[in-house]
């Protein structure tokens, strides 16, 4: 199964919402893709919704922890939202949850962006 | 039960995919919990992309080898390269350290292996490639065959 992922808007935060399975190959295009939207949009804060992801390796690990450094540079914050337990552990496992914030779904991550929904 | 097979493929990222899905199949005759199953095709999925990206440095006329190996309820995975080898193992194995950080890598491949295998073992040689040897074995079968 391939990567889909989609990205929306909501007043300053960008929403990137991922389906199927991220590892090194798919991880190339989503890199490429979610720097485009920051690029095109000025927005100030990121929300990774994984509520359909149903793989992740430590190659997603890379791009995530990239983009996290590209948004907080800037000022801004990334919240990660709807993560399954094996994804959980992996987050744990690197200390990616010690600097990324965690919701429990995008509803959640919103209001601690301060955006109401 | 005694069992194995061997997989040989090209050094393409596309195969990432295939080689864990392929070797969960394989391993899903040890009745594994879909925790386990989780666990064996990311460590499939952590080594073979080290052969492309590391060992083979992206070259993809080259050939990434599996053999995995059911001895009761224990399973043996190897994943081998013929590339250009690990310059400092214990440094490799370190969280979050990545000989090309420039590709945007964790650095938490080996940490995730050690993590989620009982046992690893990694024997590598200076232009002559790696074969990361993993072993875990399996709660579920263990319980039955007592």
């Amino acid at each position: 199964m391939q990567l889909l992922s989609d990205f929306s808007i909501v007043e300053n935060v960008l929403i990137v919402r991922l389906e199927g399975e991220l590892d090194h190959h798919s991880a190339t295009k989503l890199k490429t893709d979610w720097q485009e939207h920051l690029r095109k949009h000025s927005v100030q804060h990121v929300i990774l919704n994984l509520d359909k992801l149903s793989f992740m390796d430590s190659s997603g690990l890379g791009v995530v922890l990239g983009r996290y450094k590209e948004i907080t540079e800037q000022g801004g914050e990334m919240v990660v939202c709807s993560v399954n337990n094996a994804v959980k552990r992996l987050f744990d496992m690197s200390g990616l949850f010690k600097i990324i914030r965690l919701a429990e779904d995008e509803k959640f991550a919103l209001n601690k962006l301060g955006v109401a929904s | 039960m005694n069992n194995s097979m061997k997989l040989q493929f090209k050094s393409l990222s596309q195969n990432e995919a295939f080689a864990r899905v392929t070797v969960a199949s394989f391993v899903s005759q040890l009745d594994p919990t879909m925790d386990e199953l989780t666990e064996i095709k990311t460590v499939v999925s952590e080594a073979v992309t080290n052969a492309i990206i590391h060992g083979y440095e992206e070259d993809p006329n080259q050939e990434v080898y599996i053999t995995c190996e059911i001895n009761e309820h224990v399973l043996h995975l190897e994943i081998r390269d013929h590339g250009v080898g690990i310059n400092n193992i214990d440094l490799a194995k370190e969280p979050l350290y990545t000989s090309k950080p420039e590709l945007e890598r964790s650095g938490m491949g080996f940490t995730i292996m050690e993590n989620f295998m009982d046992k690893i073992e990694i024997e590598s040689e200076i232009g002559k490639g790696t074969t990361i040897k993993l072993i875990k074995e399996f709660q579920t079968t263990k319980t039955l065959s007592n």
